[in-house]
């Protein structure tokens, strides 16, 4: 078993040689789906190379090398981060839009920056250390 | 924290709210005691993972971004009202001439005086495309830094304390702008080290160069 943890959290799957993963596995750790034109989300789909898929397992850190995204792992293979690439990050800014997140207050209850449209806000950093 | 209140407190029949995210790395009960002093209002939220310095590209805390009520970045990240006289700081003594002082307190001053004009009156806000040509650029290398970052936390608060600070060191080495990551890293390694020796000759090393870039308010 292996931790993925991506853009949206974290999740296990059943790895093996790596980060090969069956279809549901890959679609769970990386939100794209296994088809015979490659893997696909919403409506774009990256062709594999013929070695990347064997027996409906796929190299999933191949795949996300493949898109320019960043793959690191632990030195036992059992903790990996798919990163967000560069070009998401800029192109989530460039458009202006606050890029959304949800975290937890003191008490652990989450609070969404979204929440707070038809406000101002200033959107502030701080830390102990 | 306290400033920020005061700030809240003047505008509280405005559509507006802060928004203070803490880079906290050793959770919530690190924050909790500088959240329950300043007898915050406003959203105090915890961000173990250094999340929204990753979505934003903020480097040093503080930094701020405004937001307006539509959603839309209006100033991208900017040190938000902290300034570079502690540099001039006497280490013996741990002081700072009173000129100093009060220049520090009046550049503060001012940044909370903009964000007051922002709500009140939208002055200071950026038109598009100046906000575009002031967002920080993230580089692939910067992105590859934040997945170190982010799989060295994680390592070290699954007990895997070598590990996760091979990839700290990682993140920092990848991307030595950001202080974020140096400082929180040295802070995991023991309280206290943030804003001890290695930090302060890691300061000397900026020369010329800011460690609180200042906003450009005209």
């Amino acid at each position: 078993m292996a931790i993925v943890l991506n853009d949206t959290g974290e999740t296990t799957v059943a790895a093996t040689d790596g980060l090969w993963l069956s279809a549901d596995d890959a679609l769970r750790a990386t939100g794209w789906t296994l088809k015979p034109e490659g893997m696909c989300q919403a409506d774009v789909c990256v062709p594999l190379h013929a070695d990347a898929v064997r027996h409906g397992r796929l190299d999933v850190a191949a795949f996300w090398q493949l898109l320019g995204r960043p793959v690191v792992h632990d030195s036992a293979n059992e903790t990996w981060v798919l990163g967000a690439g560069a070009d998401q990050r800029n192109a989530a800014l460039a458009g202006l839009i606050a890029p959304d997140f949800t975290l937890p207050d003191l008490a652990g209850a989450p609070h969404t920056l979204s929440a707070l449209r038809g406000n101002k806000v200033f959107l502030s950093t701080w830390a102990s250390w | 924290m306290p400033v920020w209140q005061q700030l809240f407190d003047g505008l509280k029949s405005e559509r507006f709210m802060i928004v203070a995210v803490a880079e906290e790395s050793r959770g919530a009960e690190h924050a909790r005691q500088w959240i329950e002093q300043a007898k915050a209002e406003y959203w105090c939220l915890i961000d173990e993972d250094h999340r929204v310095a990753d979505l934003y590209g903020m480097v040093n805390v503080p930094q701020a971004v405004w937001i307006d009520a539509t959603g839309r970045i209006v100033r991208p990240p900017e040190t938000a009202g902290s300034t570079d006289h502690f540099r001039l700081m006497d280490l013996a003594t741990r002081t700072l001439a009173p000129e100093h002082q009060a220049a520090r307190q009046a550049a503060r001053s001012a940044y909370l005086d903009a964000v007051r004009d922002w709500v009140l009156t939208g002055q200071h806000a950026l038109p598009n495309d100046a906000a575009r040509d002031a967002l920080p650029r993230i580089t692939p290398v910067i992105a590859l830094a934040q997945a170190h970052f982010r799989l060295g936390v994680w390592l070290r608060r699954h007990g895997n304390i070598g590990g996760g600070d091979a990839h700290l060191a990682e993140a920092s080495r990848l991307h030595p702008d950001s202080w974020n990551i140096w400082r929180q890293a040295a802070d995991l390694d023991e309280v206290g080290k943030a804003s001890g020796e290695a930090f302060w000759q890691r300061v000397q090393t900026l020369g010329d160069k800011p460690y609180y870039p200042p906003p450009d308010l005209r």
